[in-house]
This record gives C-alpha cells, sequence and structure tokens, in this order.
C-alpha cells in the first residue's frame, strides 16, 4: 500500500498540515494524537531549537515543499515559527496558518478526512478554542 | 529607569519577549530598533499582531531612537528595548543612558562559534560585546528571567554551563 492511500476503515498517512512550536510542542503534540488515534502521520512537527528567524522561516519552507502541505499549526500568537508562517503565507492564498492550536484541535483535524486540509484546519480551530473547558469554580462546569 | 532590559534577540518580537520577560515585568511597551523594520509597514504589522493589545510597540530607526532614548528612559511606564543585533545595540550604547545589555537569542549562522544554546558570536561579534564590557556595561546572557545570568567574560572563556 502506497503512502496516499487511505486503509479500510482507517485513514490516510498523507501528511495534511505542519505543527511548529516551542521546545517539544510539536513532537508532543503529534505524539499524543498518534496514541489517541493512531492519525499522526498526518502531520509533520518541527522543532526549532537555536535557529535564528530566517532559518525557522526556510525549515518550513522547506517542509511545506518536501510534505506538499498548506496548513501550518503552532503554538503562540507571538512565537517565532508563527511569525514565520505569517511571512511564508503572506501572498499566498491557498494556504492557512492556525495559531493557538491545541491538541482537541489537532484530533479534530485529523478525522476531518472528507475535507478539504484548508477546510478541516478552519473547522478544527473552532473545536479546539470550544474545547477548553473550565472546572472546579462555582457553578459547574463552564465553557471558555 | 523605565527601561527595564535592553535586549538583543534575533528573534525580535517573540514568546520570550512577550510572555517569559513581559509578563514578569509588567511591560507596557516594547521599543524595537531597527533600520529595516522601521521603514515596512508590513513588518510592523506582523510584530503588532504577536503581542497583546495592551502591549504598545514602538518601532524605530537607530537614528531616531538615538534621538528619543531619553524620552523612554523617563517615561513612567516598563519597557523593552530590542534589536536584532549587536551592531545597533552598539550604536545605541554609544548614544549613552544603557547601563546594561542582555543577550537572549543570537542564532547559528556561518562563522559563528556556539556559546550558548541560544548565543552563536563570531569574533567581530566578540570584540563588539567586550568593546561595551570596557565602556562599563553590564553584559550577560539569560534568555529568559528564570535562568541564571551568565557575564560575558564567563560566556567568552567558555566557562558558560
Amino acid at each position: 500500500m502506497s503512502s496516499t492511500e487511505t486503509p479500510a476503515g482507517g485513514s490516510t498517512s498523507r501528511p495534511r498540515a505542519i505543527v511548529a512550536g516551542h521546545g517539544d510542542f510539536a513532537n508532543g503534540l503529534v505524539s499524543a494524537v498518534d496514541v489517541i488515534t493512531g492519525r499522526g502521520a498526518q502531520l509533520v512537527p518541527i522543532a526549532v531549537p537555536g535557529l535564528c528567524a530566517e532559518d525557522i522561516e526556510q525549515l518550513i519552507r522547506d517542509r511545506m515543499k518536501e510534505s506538499g502541505v498548506k496548513v501550518i499549526f503552532t503554538d503562540l500568537q507571538a512565537g517565532s515559527c508563527t511569525m514565520a508562517a505569517r511571512r511564508i503565507l503572506r501572498g499566498l492564498d491557498d494556504a492557512v496558518l492556525i495559531a493557538g492550536a491545541n491538541l482537541p484541535t489537532l484530533l479534530d483535524f485529523v478525522f476531518a478526512e472528507n475535507m478539504s486540509a484548508i477546510d478541516a484546519a478552519r473547522h478544527a480551530a473552532d473545536r479546539g478554542r470550544a474545547a477548553i473547558t473550565v472546572v472546579g469554580t462555582a457553578g459547574g462546569v463552564k465553557q471558555a | 529607569m523605565s527601561l527595564v532590559l535592553n535586549r538583543i534577540d534575533d528573534r525580535l518580537i517573540h514568546g520570550q519577549v512577550v510572555v517569559g520577560w513581559g509578563q514578569p515585568l509588567g511591560v507596557d511597551f516594547i521599543l524595537l530598533v531597527d533600520d529595516e523594520v522601521a521603514t515596512s509597514e508590513w513588518e510592523q504589522e506582523l510584530y503588532r499582531m504577536g503581542v497583546p493589545p495592551d502591549m504598545e510597540v514602538h518601532f524605530l530607526s537607530v537614528g531616531d531612537a538615538l534621538a528619543r532614548l531619553p524620552e523612554y528612559q523617563a517615561d513612567a511606564r516598563q519597557g523593552i528595548l530590542l534589536t536584532g543585533d549587536i551592531d545597533t545595540m552598539r550604536r545605541l550604547v554609544n548614544g549613552g543612558g544603557i547601563q546594561s545589555v542582555n543577550l537572549g537569542g543570537i542564532h547559528h549562522r556561518a562563522g559563528r562559534t556556539q556559546r550558548l544554546r541560544y548565543v552563536f558570536l563570531n569574533n567581530d561579534e566578540e570584540n563588539a560585546l567586550r568593546e561595551l564590557a570596557t565602556r562599563g556595561v553590564a553584559v550577560s546572557a539569560q534568555d529568559v528571567p528564570g535562568a541564571r545570568p551568565i557575564p560575558l567574560d564567563d560566556l567568552l572563556a567558555g566557562v558558560a554551563s
């Protein structure tokens, strides 16, 4: 079976998005997605220790080119990977950046295989935002 | 003095600056001095999007910063002075009024030697930092507030951990 085929009842192992962020954020989240769903291969993790801004941007560009993906998930609005992704997306009308991604975001994304990767990313962003829950305050469970 | 950190960081505005330093220091504004960014509306907008709404970012060329540093240093609010390279900070130090410099992120580039996980320097850059120290400026490397500041002498002597 080629890497782009979808196994019966399973999912594609084709990369559909890049995950980039501070420290082990990307590897950790992709590992968690794989443990929970077995679909971690849809995500390409990128760590950027010791790299300057230009090298971060080039690394993400290279990974996008190698994998053919047009979706980037990052951890922090102010983060270097987010800044680099914004630069990469400048002038591109067929790519999307989701900054502030969390595990529920990525879980939703890897299951949304019936959508284009761009639409799946937007849907996943909404799901990730809504998945933050506060427990233990007076009044019970609250959605953030 | 309202400029509570004078930082060299080639990533300019990013997580360590905005969150790592900005939150514990209660920073109200960032003074980003960079001749290239100062002439690019698009770059400025990019960096503005990276900071919370209650944190101001002021973009200045080196020339404008030299003229306005006393004004910012007298500001009652807390600010971070940020440059992307050593030479820009050196020019600001030459203008006077800067007593300390934080090496926050000078990353790998051809010709540089690794001194710390986040500090790589070539010979000219090392000499420029030594010159700052000779002028009485306290130069140390420290990426985040919780890390131990490493004095320039230790950094260049290779005894930094």
